[in-house]
């Protein structure tokens, strides 16, 4: 075990996601010998040499799309877009190749790819790099999509998106980056896609998240166990395609109450699928309708704003109590 | 500041003139770090062979060898023996939407015909008659344009991508897979294929440029076939070639008749051995018309003069060849006559193939999305066999 950042954390799974396999290889701007602009490739170049970590030109689309063909010869690349806000003019190939040649092709052709991308706001930073659109790439069938929010979580995530057979997009919360350390093991470890973990169990109420709001629900958690006694069950969705609708549901059908935090725009974001889902899976046992706490449906504002743009603790405590008033 | 600089200052620095007063050239010449000669365009070679009238530049003519030249030809009809069946089944309810390739046999099959098992191939929508030589059937290829899926995947052992309908969306894959034999070190190539309105798409650039800077060893043919559906080349690009688009990316770029059928051959092919021993990429403006229709959807007459089809009958790639087979003694008059009629039955031969074989197999389009089908999914997919199971016969 060693305590490390995310962007440490990341580093280790690429590091020994390159190290046993010759296939993986890693795309990107920057990526090379600057170490990517967070730095989460920091050292590969030396390490493994600029035939396995490319510098890619500055064209978004042009690394998924040739990644895609990568991937179609038989390797695995693992790309990284500098910022999600970028990840638009990669929308084509997502799109039209990324997701769909496997299904296309009828299994012949099936893209084992990552693709690596910081999301979502809160380091101050310029407009179209704090965006949080991971309800686009959930609502593309043929994507699995994945957000860790925590340096142990991103690293064994990261390893197992880079084994999985099917393109994976993956967000790292860039607001976590290096907020705070945990103990990694240093052992080749993986988490199963696909599969959301209770962090806290609690009979009152379930708070469903991921990513970077994980760490307000966390404090929110900390605020209404200790002051006010109320018994949380806070939920870390960490896959959200697919979505691991059974824990979501067994939590809720328990709770009866749920709150669900995200920092993406609130309409035909994860948090209304998820409603959609507990509407279907646990609607018996619900004793109040489910809340969102979600970033408003306007663009990301200039950093000046992002403070009271983002959701804070106090909200999340806010929508719980409200949740737990309704009778 | 300015303190700063004197307490350093350069002996070899021009001593402070008068306002308006500007230093000598040193000896009359310029000491800028800057190249202010003026930059010479790059060469584009424009390659014919063998022209409209079947005249043979001799000094240029290919050695290739006969049987390959008769299975050349046979290539070229039968390629337009297909489009011809297609339209026909098109019009009669068989198949679906597609695009029909008169008058650019040569360019398709000539794409093709230097590649090697080894090499890849990333056809567009309109390149059947490539497809067929690379070794799909023509069943596949109408089961595909028929609208069953089965047609899709390329066949085992052919190394080729399926194409993209949205046009140009092939192009950035295709380089990948190059990226990926300079990575593995395989000493192929891939030869992609585009049109002129697919030269308009950003992505297409990023992969020539992505292309040139990684030297990667792709062969990019683009088919100048004069319209992209209504919109006319002039509309399209400002360039009076497209080859000159390869050169602004820094390869070298060839303009060719795209009608004759060896001008195409040996364009490919020195591009191909030029792609597998490190050469990079090379680009290749194939000029041809689509004489045809965009897709069997439209109706060239509403944007379209017949006149400006006419002299593309005369230019046409079959005919030209046939000239050249018959100046060589590899075919008689009668032997072509024979060929056409063949091919004809052999595209009768593939249609019926395709009418006993077809089917649709609705249960099974949850199985190829991914390798695993997730939990969501498989719910959505009981869902969905009940509904068909309940509607029972030919849907289910």
């Amino acid at each position: 075990m060693a305590e490390m950042t995310m962007v440490e954390a990341l580093n280790l799974a690429l590091d020994q996601c390159m190290d046993r396999d010759a296939d993986v290889c890693l795309m990107g701007e920057d990526i090379g010998i600057n170490g990517g602009v967070f730095r989460v490739t920091k050292g590969l170049y030396e390490k493994y040499g600029a035939r396995r970590v490319m510098d890619s030109t500055l064209a978004e689309c042009g690394i998924i799309g040739t990644a895609v063909g990568m991937a179609i010869y038989g390797l695995k690349p693992v790309t990284e877009i500098q910022f999600s806000g970028f990840t638009m003019q990669a929308f084509d190939q997502i799109e039209q190749n990324m997701a769909r040649m496997r299904n296309r092709t009828q299994g012949r052709y099936p893209i084992r790819m990552v693709m690596r991308t910081p999301y979502g706001g809160g380091i101050r930073a310029v407009e179209h790099h704090s965006e949080s659109r991971e309800a686009y790439w959930a609502h593309t069938p043929g994507l699995k999509v994945v957000i860790p929010s925590g340096p142990r979580n991103a690293r064994a995530l990261l390893a197992a998106s880079i084994e999985d057979p099917d393109p994976v997009v993956f967000y790292e919360p860039k607001a976590v980056y290096r907020a705070f350390r945990e103990d990694v093991p240093e052992t080749h470890e993986t988490m199963p896609l696909g599969k959301a973990q209770v962090v806290r169990p609690g009979s009152d109420i379930s708070i469903i998240s991921y990513g970077a709001m994980m760490r307000v629900c966390r404090e929110a958690v900390d605020d209404l166990v200790e002051l006010n006694g109320i018994d949380v069950e806070l939920i870390d969705l960490l896959s959200i395609s697919p979505m691991d609708t059974q824990t979501l549901s067994e939590s809720v059908s328990k709770t009866g109450r749920c709150v669900i935090v995200h920092e993406g725009h609130q309409t035909c974001g994860v948090a209304s699928e998820i409603i959609a889902r507990l509407n279907e899976h646990a609607f018996e046992y619900l004793c109040a309708p489910i809340r969102r706490v979600t970033c408003p449906d306007i663009p990301f504002p200039y950093f000046q704003t992002e403070k009271q743009f983002l959701p804070d603790a106090d909200t999340v405590i806010g929508a719980v109590q409200e949740t737990l008033a309704w009778e | 500041m300015p303190d700063e600089l004197n307490d350093n200052p350069d002996p070899e620095a021009p001593t402070p003139a008068a306002k308006g007063q500007f230093p000598e050239l040193k000896h009359g010449v310029k000491s800028s770090n800057m190249d202010t000669s003026p930059i010479e365009p790059g060469n584009i070679e424009v390659l014919q062979i063998l022209d409209e009238h079947g005249q043979l530049d001799k000094s240029l003519d290919p050695p290739l060898d006969d049987e390959l030249l008769v299975k050349i030809h046979r290539g070229l009809v039968l390629t337009r023996a297909f489009d011809h069946r297609m339209l026909t089944m098109q019009r009669q309810g068989e198949m679906g939407t597609f695009a029909p390739n008169l008058g650019q046999e040569a360019c398709q099959l000539g794409q093709v015909i230097p590649l090697s098992r080894k090499d890849w191939y990333s056809p567009s929508y309109r390149s059947f008659g490539a497809q067929i030589w690379r070794g799909w059937s023509m069943e596949r290829l109408l089961l595909l344009w028929a609208g069953y899926h089965e047609g899709f995947p390329p066949p085992a052992g052919v190394n080729d991508l399926p194409f993209s309908i949205v046009v140009g969306s092939h192009v950035l894959p295709a380089v990948g897979v190059a990226m990926g034999m300079n990575y593995k070190s395989d000493a192929s190539c891939m030869v992609v294929n585009f049109g002129d309105g697919a030269l308009s798409q950003g992505a297409v650039s990023e992969a020539l440029n992505i292309a040139a800077v990684d030297a990667a060893p792709v062969v990019f043919v683009c088919e100048n076939n004069g319209w992209a559906i209504s919109t006319p080349l002039n509309k399209q690009a400002a360039t009076e070639n497209l080859a000159v688009r390869g050169l602004g990316f820094g390869m070298p770029s060839i303009r060719v008749d795209g009608n004759d059928i060896l001008a195409m051959t040996v364009a490919v092919d020195e591009a191909a051995q030029r792609a597998r021993v490190g050469g990079g990429p090379t680009f290749i403006e194939a000029v041809t018309y689509r004489m045809s229709l965009h897709t069997t959807a439209d109706d060239p007459t509403v944007y379209r003069e017949e006149e400006l089809v006419d002299p593309w009958e005369e230019r046409c790639p079959i005919r030209r060849f046939e000239t050249y087979m018959k100046y060589k003694g590899l075919l008689t008059g009668e032997r072509i006559q024979q060929i056409h009629a063949e091919c004809e039955q052999e595209v009768i031969e593939a249609r019926d193939l395709f009418r006993s074989t077809a089917a649709s197999h609705p249960r099974e389009i949850f199985d190829h999305l991914y390798e695993q089908l997730p939990e969501e999914l498989e719910a959505q997919r009981d869902a969905y066999l009940r509904r068909l199971d309940e509607r029972g016969g030919s849907d289910g």
